[in-house]
């Protein structure tokens, strides 16, 4: 009788515990979305801020759109983006087949010359990637984007990730299409990376993830708050006299920036999850 | 096996490409940087080489602060969030009705922007003069967390970090938790032991390296910590107190005298010594204390 007692006991205190983390992970969501739907006059108002709103409305999402450009900032972390991880995927995965399969003089150095570069932290190679940019100027104009996609697209991470799937499709696939005079490259095209798809889809979604966060980078070398990504847009509006004055509308940019995101890893949660237990870096 | 040579070195041609102009060129040159001082970045010259950016970096009075912070964060934040994320792993681990949706809500941090985040945090936090904001009022205090006392900011800011923090630590620990062979459990049960002695003598050896490595990686995960800060207090860190190593460094790279490229360098360098120091201590510590199966 006591063992049960102890047992439920824990049991409920464990998931009190739970709750409560949820509800601390959960609240500054739901304030996120609250604030963007109250009225600014109303907000303004509040000395003691409400935890709901009897009047709701939806003119900040509005003026997210229209005061400031945070329709431009979209567009263009959409095009880095897209841009970006599609040439990580045309760099990846030619080079992790090259290790997985293909022999040749120099692989065993290459390859340990790649792992040792993973241990680079970023803040090292900032400053000269910053000065290359800048000389060649890429952050002026159309050429932002250049200097944005570039530096941001080869990881070692997921070469190495991929590397790893590629090698534990089984010999006997690659001599059978051997046999049947299979190119290298029709054999990567179409049979490597279907099989293997699983793995792409969470490094593509992972990068998506990167790019769609990235804020030092974009902040450092666009000039130009037309380029702006909306990271940094958003920092920009919120040191603006807009971000001050006008914070439901804030927020709302905040929502919408946040929504992609957590769409995707609502859709693909257990893939994204997958590939950063297996990763275990951030980037 | 065949030699593929040409087609090999073909098929890693962009990635070499890639890597080489933005890592390894960068690697070197940044050594360059740090040892030629005065380097003027508009008329590319340089005085002389020496260590003298390392010295202006160590008596700039904004690049003392910098550390300090910076070790504050580490050390509350590290254990902080270690130790909570272990907790809720075993929670986690120990229920099974709604469990998924639990991994879920907790991994969402994770997905969002810090920028976006980091906002709400403040909102929340922040005194302005309509209002003393949700925070003060539900503990029914009245302090100015976002520009008043050095530890309130402090605070505020170790909070949004162990937030932050959490959904990869939760993750790791959870997995790593449910590879540990029941077996143990089995036998012990069998043995009679309590679940205090369970967790002590078999759970916590068990997972002691993958904790041990989310301690390291927490470790230089804090020291770079920079988009959190800026996320909470806007991008003028240094006028809020709250800059950090990583954050001096880009001001070194912006500021409107044209650039101080050896000073950057110079910091990013020290940088990488603190962290490169303190991980290879962390792995001496654990030489003892973590026993591989």
């Amino acid at each position: 009788m006591n063992e049960r007692i102890k047992k439920t006991g824990s049991k409920i205190l464990i998931y009190l515990l739970l709750v409560i983390w949820a509800f601390i992970v959960l609240f500054p969501f739901y304030w996120m979305v609250l604030t963007s739907v109250k009225k600014t006059s109303a907000y303004n108002n509040e000395t003691v801020p409400q935890v709901f709103t009897t009047d709701p409305t939806l003119e900040n999402y509005i003026s997210a759109f229209t005061k400031v450009d945070l329709g431009r900032y979209f567009v263009n972390t959409l095009i880095f983006t897209v841009a970006t991880t599609a040439l990580m995927m045309v760099v990846t995965i030619p080079a992790s087949y090259a290790f997985a399969r293909l022999e040749f003089r120099g692989k065993t150095l290459l390859f340990s010359l790649f792992l040792s570069l993973m241990m680079i932290p970023t803040e090292l190679v900032i400053i000269t990637n910053y000065v290359t940019v800048v000389n060649l100027e890429l952050n002026r104009g159309i050429k932002t984007y250049l200097g944005l996609i570039l530096p941001s697209v080869t990881s070692v991470f997921y070469i190495y990730l991929l590397k790893e799937n590629f090698e534990a499709v089984p010999d006997e696939l690659y001599k059978a299409a051997k046999v049947d005079g299979t190119g290298d490259l029709k054999f990567l095209l179409k049979v490597m990376v279907p099989i293997c798809q699983p793995t792409i889809v969470t490094i593509v979604i992972l990068k998506v993830i990167e790019c769609w966060n990235s804020y030092v980078w974009p902040r450092l070398i666009t000039r130009e708050p037309e380029y702006f990504l909306v990271s940094n847009g958003i920092q920009t509006i919120r040191e603006s006299g807009f971000g001050r004055q006008d914070i439901p509308a804030m927020m709302a940019a905040v929502v919408v920036v946040s929504v992609p995101l957590i769409v995707l890893f609502l859709v693909f949660r257990d893939k994204i999850m997958a590939g950063v237990s297996r990763g275990g870096t951030k980037g | 096996m065949k030699q593929n040579n040409l087609k090999a070195w073909l098929y890693l041609l962009p990635a070499i490409l890639f890597l080489g102009v933005f890592m390894v060129y960068p690697l070197v040159d940044v050594c360059i940087y740090a040892v030629e001082e005065n380097y003027a970045s508009i008329a590319r010259t340089y005085t002389g080489i020496g260590f003298g950016n390392f010295r202006d970096v160590l008596s700039d009075k904004l690049f003392i602060q910098a550390p300090k912070n910076t070790f504050i964060l580490v050390v509350i934040t590290v254990p902080l969030s270690t130790g909570l994320s272990l907790l809720i792993a075993l929670g986690l681990s120990s229920i099974k009705t709604l469990k998924k949706a639990f991994q879920t809500i907790y991994f969402l941090p994770y997905v969002t922007n810090t920028l976006a985040v980091g906002l709400v945090f403040m909102i929340l936090f922040d005194k302005t003069e309509y209002t003393k904001g949700l925070v003060n009022l539900l503990l029914h205090t009245d302090i100015d967390f976002i520009d008043g006392e050095y530890w309130m900011k402090m605070m505020v800011t170790c909070l949004y970090t162990v937030w932050i923090v959490m959904p990869f630590k939760i993750l790791i620990l959870t997995s790593a938790l449910a590879s540990v062979n029941q077996e143990y459990y089995k036998a012990a049960k069998v043995d009679g032991a309590t679940n205090s002695r369970i967790f002590w003598k078999i759970t916590l050896p068990m997972i002691s390296p993958t904790m041990f490595y989310l301690v390291i990686t927490g470790f230089i995960g804090a020291f770079k910590a920079y988009s959190d800060e800026v996320a909470l207090f806007g991008t003028n860190l240094n006028a809020a107190g709250m800059n950090t190593i990583v954050g001096y460094v880009y001001d070194m790279l912006y500021s409107d005298t044209g650039g101080h490229y050896g000073n950057a360098a110079a910091a990013a360098l020290i940088l990488f010594a603190i962290v490169f120091t303190i991980t290879y201590i962390n792995l001496k510590f654990s030489r003892n204390k973590v026993q591989y199966m």
